[in-house]
């Protein structure tokens, strides 16, 4: 019989640790496993990396002060562009970062995934993001071409927190909407890989099979969390609550009390 | 015939010649431009909805009408590299030489305000043509030098596919095809003059042979109407 690897957010974050280097999934406001980022600022969890394609999941545990260091390319609301707790412990050198670019984010995953120390990339030549991070290095290409191209280092992560529509209680899962975003990456990039779901399904029920996007050796936990990517889009299941977003948005210091109690 | 109208035509011309590419505008001027480009002089441009499908027709701002492929982020980021893509981004800064800051104003260790972050602005202006749409043109946006170049410019060594391509403002067309590579003021609008560009302008600007931005067609303005119903385009530039 194949494991049963159902748990609860606590249970995730009972297995993280203080300093830890965490990726998290979705892109923006988009299906971000924001059960498992509530479950963290209820917890004694702090020094955190957080690697993000960045929404308020970024904001959140930055103004909980849980965050050492971020290592973005964006954070953003979507419809509402700019994330006010980011922007409030950037201004207030509350956190160091790690600027990249979109791509390079991608790069440096994908380098962790393949245990390779680094891909190169084009992404990062002229820009000041190779100036502000002196351990980025470039390389010439050794064939006759004698191109410089970024070295992007592997961005290996500790763990990795992402929220899918569907899963088995085995730990295959099934995203619905129209962008798998990059949460296969995160989990292969990962020593630990937690994927939080709106449903626990039977396997069979996974269909078609072309939108299961992790299989079960790519995942260790499974939590049932009926809206645990709320308030961003988990579609088609739920969209954004951009209610609760502005609400969010406006930065209370009362917002963050409420939301993590 | 509004400000935006004229704005629209202008980052319609942007894709001209572009061919069989995807485009990807960034803002609410540069939406419109790309689909008014299809349907007048590009009509072989590929379109996406802004997350993951590509636009079989042209529809109006917010509808998708049928689709004629799958985009997703990844995806993007493959045609990136590949460089069949033309980007018109926005800029809260650019420089002489097109390098431009989206990331953060002040210091990056601490900033006076954080931004959006470069997001793919290095990779975008290292891989395939990129544009720039600036609502606003006053010497807050074009600066001396901005505070953490995130889309690359003509001063640096960028590559063999670095392509700044143009940038479109509520008062004016510029471009970089001068022997440094710096800006150069190609058309001014209807009723603004070359001194009010320089004036708006933290920099000196390349000033030689500057026409008048062309007006919008009568067929392009009822495209415009059919594009844009809800007059969105007025909201981002204002006369």
């Amino acid at each position: 019989m194949m494991r049963d690897k159902r748990m609860t957010a606590e249970q995730v974050v009972a297995e993280l640790a203080d300093g830890m280097t965490i990726g998290i999934g979705g892109w923006g406001s988009r299906r971000k496993p924001m059960a498992l980022v509530r479950a963290i600022l209820r917890s004694g969890l702090r020094d955190l990396t957080v690697v993000s394609y960045g929404g308020p999941d970024v904001g959140l545990l930055c103004a909980a002060g849980k965050v050492r260091e971020v290592v973005f390319g964006f954070v953003s609301l979507d419809s509402i562009a700019y994330d006010p707790w980011f922007q409030r412990a950037r201004q207030s050198g509350a956190i160091s970062v790690r600027e990249l670019d979109e791509g390079m984010v991608q790069c440096g995953l994908r380098a962790a995934a393949h245990r390779l120390p680094f891909l190169p990339i084009r992404a990062g030549l002229g820009s000041d993001v190779l100036r502000h991070d002196p351990t980025l290095k470039t390389i010439r290409s050794p064939y006759a071409d004698d191109t410089e191209l970024v070295a992007m280092p592997a961005i290996h992560l500790d763990a990795a927190l992402v929220h899918l529509n569907r899963a088995d209680k085995h730990g295959n899962a099934q995203y619905l909407g129209p962008d798998p975003y990059f949460d296969d990456l995160f989990c292969l990039a990962a020593k630990r890989r937690y994927v939080s779901c709106e449903k626990v399904v039977d396997t069979a029920d996974l269909v078609p099979v072309q939108t299961i996007l992790l299989n079960r050796m790519m995942v260790d936990g499974v939590v049932e969390s009926p809206g645990g990517a709320g308030f961003t889009s988990c579609v088609p299941d739920y969209d954004r609550d951009e209610a609760l977003q502005r609400e969010y948005a406006q930065a209370d210091p009362d917002f963050l009390d409420r939301y993590a109690s | 015939m509004t400000l935006a109208d004229l704005c629209a035509a202008a980052c319609a011309d942007l894709f001209r010649g572009d061919g069989e590419i995807l485009a990807s505008p960034m803002g609410t001027l540069p939406t419109v431009g790309a689909r008014l480009a299809r349907l007048t002089s590009e009509p072989d441009l590929l379109l996406s909805d802004g997350e993951a499908y590509l636009l079989a027709d042209t529809p109006a701002l917010g509808e998708r009408g049928r689709v004629e492929g799958w985009l997703p982020y990844r995806m993007v980021f493959d045609v990136l590299a590949n460089g069949r893509r033309h980007v018109v981004m926005g800029a809260n800064q650019i420089d002489q030489y097109g390098n431009q800051n989206i990331s953060c104003i002040g210091p990056h260790e601490q900033p006076t305000r954080q931004l959006l972050g470069v997001r793919g602005a290095p990779g975008n202006t290292v891989n395939h043509r990129t544009s720039y749409w600036v609502p606003r043109h006053s010497p807050r946006v074009f600066v001396g030098k901005v505070d953490m170049v995130s889309g690359v410019g003509y001063d640096k060594d960028a590559g063999p596919f670095h392509d700044i391509h143009r940038v479109v403002t509520n008062l004016a067309v510029l471009d970089f095809v001068t022997p440094d590579h710096r800006m150069r003021l190609v058309s001014v609008h209807p009723g603004v003059s070359v001194a009010e560009v320089q004036a708006a302008t933290g920099f000196e600007l390349v000033v030689e042979d500057v026409s008048e931005t062309r007006q919008p067609t009568d067929e392009e303005l009822k495209l415009l109407a059919e594009l844009d119903p809800k007059g969105l385009r007025e909201r981002e530039v204002r006369a």
